[in-house]
């Protein structure tokens, strides 16, 4: 009953099927640091890999960061607290073990070089204390958002994301603010605006320009069209003010309506979340 | 374990022990005393020490054990299960790491039910409750366990993932006997397709039914249809499309109601039939928790007045009320045990932020005999937004519930001496479970690390069994683990340490520790070198994003081999959903043995930061 109690070899060579990758190892002795065990924390440099993906296209999945701040001049290297030339930076010498033969012995394991230890006080010596009167529309001194970080369960994370914003208020003494998510075609991740501190169409679409032009920056690059940054805003109003985008919002009847037909207020009160379209989806408006 | 004659009463196999000048006693433990006794004996872990006094006592447990937890599925195989306890009717099994829960594990990884069903269903053929968490079940699953337990009653899915409606419709349609439907928290899909109207009208067993988490639309008809006719439901929770008008005509039909999940609690209502609402709830006199409250409406909450005195449980985390709503609901609970609630902001102008606390206050006013507290933050993911509750909050609780002892708490900011405080008010703490939200963040106060808070934790709370460590932390904090916490069984560790040093305090000290998750943190190899003696009495071991490597792995998979070491790599895709089986790395050695359970060792390398 029990299986037999052999001493596999640690890729599992023998009985695993489709191991193509693992056969390979094995046979070349090769590219060893493609099956690294990766080192420490968040925002480490990872080795280069076969498929030849650069080191930016793994931070472009999706995560929400703050996105200039995060990048580290012109390295190009994520640092984890976004502070700019932070010394988080583990890359090339972080790494992590010794050169190892494929028939690694054990004695090689006291010989495996311990990563730096990272005083915890050189990550967070910029504490990110966000203060309250950040602005709107400017992103914060920038956290980057990490996998499974805070531990919520999905499920509660996804239940409470679907709740709208009150926005009734009575129900609130004192309460000022309005805060709707918003999202543009293409672009990584959402931004989020209050609308109560806006008091007309133009302060919005003007805030929403300001937030959402380094987006269109890579729009543009891939159309071919070379950008310098102070050309970023204009091109940005040109494609909303031409026929590229289009601004529209999800009202409490879960449909989507084109921002600018109702009064302000009447907009505030009923939208529940705003999405800079582009103008070929948004046929039927 | 060889039986000692001498010793051992009831051993009748060795029959030259009655002969012996030592044995002047007859024998005072005759066989159906033992039965008797074990027959009273629930607790899996007192089982468990019965089963190892001796081969009599063994074989006794294994034939009167009626139910089976199994706390990690991979520490045995089904068939030494089914071999061992012949007479099963209840099972418990637990599948995927925790921190599956926060998308730290990679799709497919396994904790397959399918395996499991095969065995069951040829050894216990009479099954009547499986209860199931972050096990992988799929449709088919759910119509094999519908078709193949004759007996089958109760089915309790909680963190589970790869089913749909549909598999729900063959539990309804097939199991004729069933009192107990629990689903709470799983990824399924969720197809509507009336899936409880394959209830038959002839069914009248149901005591309890949870279907919160589904987000379509049941056939209300059916729920009125079978909550009137299952006289012994006590349970029952909705999903939000439930409305109040709805509520209000299923609690006239079940004043019975133990355990109430509502649906959305927010609807124009006319003046009678808010009053036809509140008479509803009066009605209820055994009702003791409380649960959905989606999207309420602070007008109408004070329905729940009339019932809220005896309410022992209250599960607010998907109401967002706001401090006040809190404050006043509260208010009307003076027998509450247990609180669940998420913390909504309501200003953005406050720099440092004591709005949310002020409804903790209310809860350390008001609820003087709670025992247990768990505080969610409401978009957590919202970078915006910064506010929360502090510390000042949590304090205000330990002054009023002395009796506390289940804590969960998300913070934005805490300070060491605020915890002193805490655990100097509340030294009963058998769970404490502190997540400041930014890693690594110091005493907000000092700007020290929070090293002394967690001493002061395990220092004072002797009973403490369950610790989850935030904030900056060096090893220090964990040379307290190691000294202090000897109960301690489950240990939460994140973005926090310094070197090996303080793992390895965790794993020589800790003598209880059962389950250990820890990620980025400096800890390698020889930490988790150190631990070699200790896994075998562990249940699982979680490292990801710290400094082990495979070269550390390989080792103690070869130093210990009845362990089942895993290492799982991810790929550099942008998509960490892809289906993996072709290039994952994923290499499971599973080595079973009798009489002990094997652990597994979780150490994945996933590049957290990645995604």
């Amino acid at each position: 009953m029990s299986m037999p109690l052999e001493e596999l070899n640690y890729i599992g060579l023998s009985e695993i099927p489709a191991m193509e990758n693992s056969e390979k190892l094995a046979s070349k002795g090769l590219n060893l640091k493609a099956t690294e065990l990766r080192l420490g924390l968040p925002g480490s440099e990872s080795p280069e890999r076969d498929n030849g993906l650069g080191v930016l296209k793994g931070f472009t999945s999706g995560a929400k960061r703050g996105f200039s701040d995060t990048i580290n001049g012109d390295s190009g290297k994520w640092v984890f607290t976004g502070n700019g030339g932070s010394e988080v930076d583990l890359g090339k010498n972080g790494a992590l073990f010794s050169p190892r033969s494929v028939n690694g012995s054990g004695s090689e394991c006291t010989s495996l070089k311990e990563v730096v230890p990272l005083s915890p006080k050189a990550v967070h010596e910029k504490k990110p204390q966000i203060s309250a009167v950040n602005g709107h529309g400017v992103a914060p001194a920038a956290k980057a958002q990490v996998v499974g970080w805070p531990p919520i369960r999905s499920f509660r994370k996804n239940s409470m994301a679907v709740n709208p914003p009150k926005s009734d208020e009575d129900a609130k003494l004192g309460s000022g603010c309005l805060y709707v998510k918003v999202s543009m075609d293409g672009a990584p991740y959402l931004r989020k605006v209050d609308l109560k501190t806006y008091s007309s169409y133009m302060e919005l679409s003007s805030a929403l320009e300001k937030m959402f032009s380094c987006f269109t920056i890579g729009q543009c690059g891939a159309h071919g069209v070379p950008l310098r940054d102070g050309m970023s805003e204009s091109r940005l109003m040109d494609l909303l003010h031409g026929s590229e985008y289009v601004l529209t919002y999800e009202d409490k009847d879960d449909d989507w309506m084109l921002v600018g037909d109702v009064p302000w207020e009447m907009f505030t009160v009923s939208c529940k979340r705003m999405r800079i379209m582009k103008s070929s989806d948004a046929i039927g408006l | 374990m060889v039986p000692d004659p001498k010793r051992c009463n009831s051993c009748k196999d060795s029959a030259s022990s009655r002969d012996s000048p030592e044995w002047t006693r007859p024998s005072a433990f005759p066989d159906e005393v033992l039965d008797r006794v074990l027959s009273l004996m629930e607790s899996h872990k007192d089982r468990s020490s019965v089963s190892l006094v001796c081969k009599d006592w063994y074989n006794a447990e294994r034939w009167s054990r009626s139910h089976v937890f199994i706390g990690n599925c991979y520490s045995v195989s089904p068939e030494i299960v089914a071999r061992r306890f012949p007479n099963i009717r209840s099972v418990t099994l637990k599948g995927k790491p925790r921190f599956s829960d926060f998308n730290l594990v990679p799709q497919n990884w396994g904790a397959d039910i399918c395996a499991w069903l095969a065995v069951f269903a040829a050894a216990y053929p009479f099954l009547e409750e499986l209860r199931l968490k972050r096990m992988a079940v799929s449709d088919e699953s759910l119509e094999f366990i519908a078709t193949s337990f004759p007996c089958f009653k109760s089915l309790s899915l909680l963190s589970c993932d790869g089913f749909s409606t549909d598999g729900l419709k063959s539990i309804a349609s097939h199991c004729k006997n069933l009192t107990e439907l629990d689903l709470q928290e799983n990824v399924m899909d969720d197809l509507g397709g009336g899936w409880l109207s394959c209830f038959s009208e002839n069914f009248v067993t149901l005591e309890v039914l949870n279907f919160a988490s589904l987000n379509t639309d049941v056939s209300f008809d059916a729920l009125e249809a079978l909550v009137t006719r299952c006289k012994s439901l006590r349970v029952l929770k909705v999903n939000k499309n439930i409305t109040l008008e709805q509520l209000q005509r299923l609690l006239v039909r079940a004043p019975q109601l133990v355990e109430l999940g509502t649906g959305s609690f927010q609807q124009d209502l006319m003046p009678r039939v808010y009053a036809e609402l509140e008479s509803a709830f009066n009605n209820c006199k055994n009702l003791h928790t409380l649960s959905g409250l989606w999207e309420a409406n602070f007008l109408y909450l004070p329905v729940l007045y009339v019932a809220s005195a005896s309410l022992t449980f209250l599960n607010l985390s998907y109401a967002c009320l706001t401090s006040s709503e809190l404050a006043n609901l509260v208010a009307h609970c003076p027998s509450l045990r247990r609180l669940w609630f998420a913390v909504i902001i309501v200003s953005k102008t406050e720099v440092l932020d004591t709005v949310e606390d002020k409804g903790l206050e209310a809860v350390g006013s008001s609820c003087p005999l709670l025992e247990e507290l768990r505080v969610f933050p409401a978009d957590p993911f919202d970078q915006d937004i910064v506010h929360g509750v502090t510390e000042s909050g949590f304090v205000a609780v330990s002054r009023g519930c002395r009796r506390l002892h289940y804590v969960l708490y998300f913070c934005r900011q805490m300070s060491n001496a605020a915890v002193a405080t805490i655990v100097q008010n509340c030294p009963d703490f058998t769970h404490f479970r502190l997540c400041i939200m930014n890693p690594g963040q110091p005493d907000y106060l000092t700007n020290e690390p929070m090293d002394e808070a967690f001493g002061a934790v395990v220092k004072t709370c002797t009973k403490l069994q369950r610790l989850a460590v935030s904030g900056l932390l060096t090893d220090l904090t964990f040379e307290y683990i190691g000294k202090y916490a000897k109960n301690l069984e489950t240990l939460s560790v994140a973005f926090a340490g310094s070197s090996d040093l303080g793992m390895q305090c965790v794993l020589g000290g800790c003598t209880k520790l059962r389950k250990l998750e820890i990620r980025d943190c400096p800890f390698g190899n020889a930490a988790l070198l150190s631990g070699l003696e200790k896994y075998e009495s562990m249940r699982s071991l979680w490292m990801s994003a710290c400094n082990v490597t495979m070269n550390g792995c390989r080792l103690l998979a070869k130093e210990m081999p009845r362990l089942n070491v895993e290492v799982m790599k991810d790929d550099e895709s942008d998509d960490s959903q892809a289906d993996k089986t072709g290039s994952g790395h994923q290499y499971k050695i599973p080595v079973m043995t009798e009489l002990t359970c094997t652990q597994i060792l979780k150490i994945a390398s996933l590049e957290t930061a990645r995604k």
